[in-house]
């Protein structure tokens, strides 16, 4: 064995990447922890000081998040008592359920504009990016510096503009403006990242498939797009965890049909005051899709589909 | 099986000139070989056929029909590359299985079976049909290649350099399989090489090309034994043809600068040969080659296997069969 092989780490190398690994991920999830810990707590366990770390938890949170509620007179609570289990959580504070919150509206919004502008900004990045990997273009340089410069500056130094415009065009608080408005943002990103990744992949497949009686189209499908998979999937994640937590624009541009997540939560208003366990717990579901779509697709992440497969 | 031709066919790409001018015809049923160093335009070539590339002008016909203004799956060929062989997502059956399915072929189900089944048997490689491209080893990787080509019909078949990465054994048993499938089929073949063997065991037609021209075309014997220039004569040999001063051993016509000498055709020890020293002796095995000086010249020249002739032994060289070769190159008879 040679000085320059690459040797199976040690036992104690191991022991110590991983304390390291571990710890580091301890001290980085500590918010989401405490997150999702007030998610569980009384509004009264939430704020007091010092922070309580041990509590008794209970799902009033999660149930001031869902419903709004009013207070009600003696009389009318004694002729009707809880129904439910959740009735009973807010009749300690002598109030009754009118209904049911905003919160589900709002999460329906940001999966509708997050996974709607996601969808196309990879649509049209792949096309964008097939084409700048594989044809002829004049200035094509020029064009994808353009297309850079757009992420030169931060968004929402165009706030203004962009507000005015959407006045103008009736696509302020629509799904389709904000869905644009993100697909813009993304797509930069998602025709840069795409081209890496197709420019990967030899035009001798391509060339493959058009000789074996495939059209240019059918090539680009059946042979180019499964073995970008890998690319793909990381390109929407990215362009899912921008889309899904953007805040600015959201505040800006919608309020009342088309308004995320992002904006609602800290708009959450218990009894005197900030309902912390509420907004907490709108907080830890908001981050379960992005979870579950990162998770999901992480065995794509982690392949590279076509290792091995080129005659070196 | 089509006959293809191609007439004054040429393609610049920028400021290099990929082929010259370049008319060759390919006779339905040969197999062509084309030979040239890299970037003598033989994968051009074959890419103007297959109409990855758009020739600058000239015309190109398969089977009397034009097909310049055509993509390349109406032009009904297949093509083995030199590399990035398979398709890397699909198994061994779904690549060779890949052509019959495309929207021009259509064939039916049981169909493919019977030809993916019938082609894996000739590659030897039914046991892996099922495996994943990306899990074969390089032979077996170019195997399905040359399968994926002919589990077609084509006009014509175009290979480039296909058995080049594979090593030494597989490479003269596949050379033995495809000539016998060439020969089986009555296939069409256009193949480029620079393995010299290769062209001349399988070719009926041998093409030289350079710098984008075709310089020579006919019968490996005749390129080997009557090549019209210096650079034909050096294409093919191994040991290379020995090329001295025309008046070395005498008898050169006039106009002639250089005298071409294969190393067979020199024999030693003969009666008025001219006189020369061993400087080298290879044993190889089945031959020996002797390297000699005559007169500060170098010459290589082979001897039989047992040959007892050794470093600094004075031997009498006599050429047979010379070629004669002007300054430029060209031939002189």
């Amino acid at each position: 064995m040679s000085a320059y092989s690459v040797n199976e780490p040690s036992g104690r190398q191991k022991w110590i990447a991983g304390t390291l690994v571990i710890a580091y991920a301890l001290i980085t999830m500590v918010p989401l922890v405490w997150i999702v810990a007030t998610g569980f707590k009384s509004p009264a366990d939430a704020i007091s000081y010092p922070p309580k770390v041990l509590f008794e938890p209970t799902l009033e949170g999660y149930v001031n998040l869902f419903t709004t509620r009013t207070r009600q007179t003696e009389d009318y609570l004694a002729a009707n008592p809880p129904q439910t289990w959740y009735e009973e959580i807010v009749r300690q504070y002598d109030m009754v359920i009118v209904g049911p919150s905003r919160y589900g509206e709002r999460f329906l919004n940001s999966i509708i504009i997050g996974f709607g502008s996601t969808f196309l900004s990879i649509f049209l990045g792949v096309l964008a990016a097939y084409a700048f990997s594989r044809f002829r273009i004049p200035l094509k340089d020029d064009l994808l510096f353009f297309i850079l410069s757009t992420r030169m500056m931060p968004p929402i130094a165009v706030a203004i503009p962009i507000f005015l415009m959407y006045r103008q065009l009736g696509l302020s608080d629509t799904h389709l403006g904000m869905i644009l408005l993100y697909t813009a943002v993304n797509i930069s990103l998602a025709v840069w990242l795409l081209k890496g990744f197709i420019d990967e992949i030899p035009r001798e497949y391509e060339e493959a498939a058009l000789i074996d009686g495939y059209t240019r189209f059918q090539a680009f499908y059946k042979v180019v797009l499964p073995q970008a998979t890998t690319g793909i999937v990381a390109t929407a994640i990215f362009c899912l965890i921008f889309s899904w937590n953007e805040y600015a624009f959201a505040v800006l541009l919608t309020s009342g049909t088309a308004q995320t997540a992002p904006p609602f939560i800290p708009t959450i208003i218990g009894v005197g005051g900030q309902d912390w366990p509420a907004v907490a717990a709108g907080a830890t579901l908001f981050l379960l899709p992005v979870m579950i779509f990162t998770v999901a697709l992480r065995k794509h992440l982690l392949r590279g589909i076509t290792f091995g497969a080129v005659r070196k | 099986m089509a006959e293809v031709v191609l007439r004054d066919v040429t393609k610049v790409f920028g400021h290099t000139i990929g082929v010259d001018g370049i008319d060759l015809d390919v006779p339905d049923g040969a197999f062509v070989v084309l030979l040239g160093p890299t970037g003598a335009g033989k994968t051009t070539t074959l890419r103007l056929i297959a109409g990855l590339e758009r020739p600058d002008r000239g015309e190109i016909t398969i089977g009397g029909r034009s097909v310049v203004g055509e993509t390349p799956a109406q032009r009904d060929v297949a093509m083995v590359f030199q590399q990035y062989s398979l398709y890397p997502h699909m198994t061994v059956r779904e690549n060779l299985a890949f052509p019959l399915k495309s929207p021009i072929l259509n064939t039916s189900p049981a169909e493919i079976e019977r030809k993916v089944a019938e082609v894996a048997e000739v590659l030897q490689i039914p046991h892996k049909l099922d495996n994943k491209a990306t899990q074969l080893s390089g032979g077996e990787m170019q195997r399905v290649s040359i399968g994926r080509a002919l589990v077609r019909d084509p006009a014509i078949y175009l290979m480039d350099e296909p058995l080049s990465s594979l090593d030494a054994k597989l490479r003269s048993e596949l050379r033995i399989e495809l000539k016998r499938i060439q020969a089986d089929l009555g296939a069409t073949l256009l193949y480029v090489t620079h393995d010299q063997i290769e062209a001349m065991t399988m070719a009926t037609h041998i093409g030289v090309l350079d710098e984008g021209r075709l310089v020579q075309f006919g019968p490996p014997r005749e390129i080997y034994e009557n090549p019209v220039s210096e650079y034909v004569a050096t294409r093919l040999g191994l040991p290379r043809i020995n090329l001295l001063p025309a008046g070395l051993f005498g008898g050169a016509p006039s106009g002639a600068a250089h005298i071409g000498l294969r190393p067979e055709h020199i024999s030693l020890n003969g009666e008025g040969g001219k006189s020369g020293t061993v400087t080298r002796v290879e044993h190889l095995g089945d031959q020996t080659r002797v390297h000699l000086e005559v007169e500060g010249h170098v010459l290589t020249t082979l001897a039989d296997a047992h040959s007892t002739l050794d470093h600094g032994d004075r031997v009498a060289v006599t050429p047979h069969e010379p070629l004669f070769f002007d300054a430029a190159g060209n031939r002189v008879v």
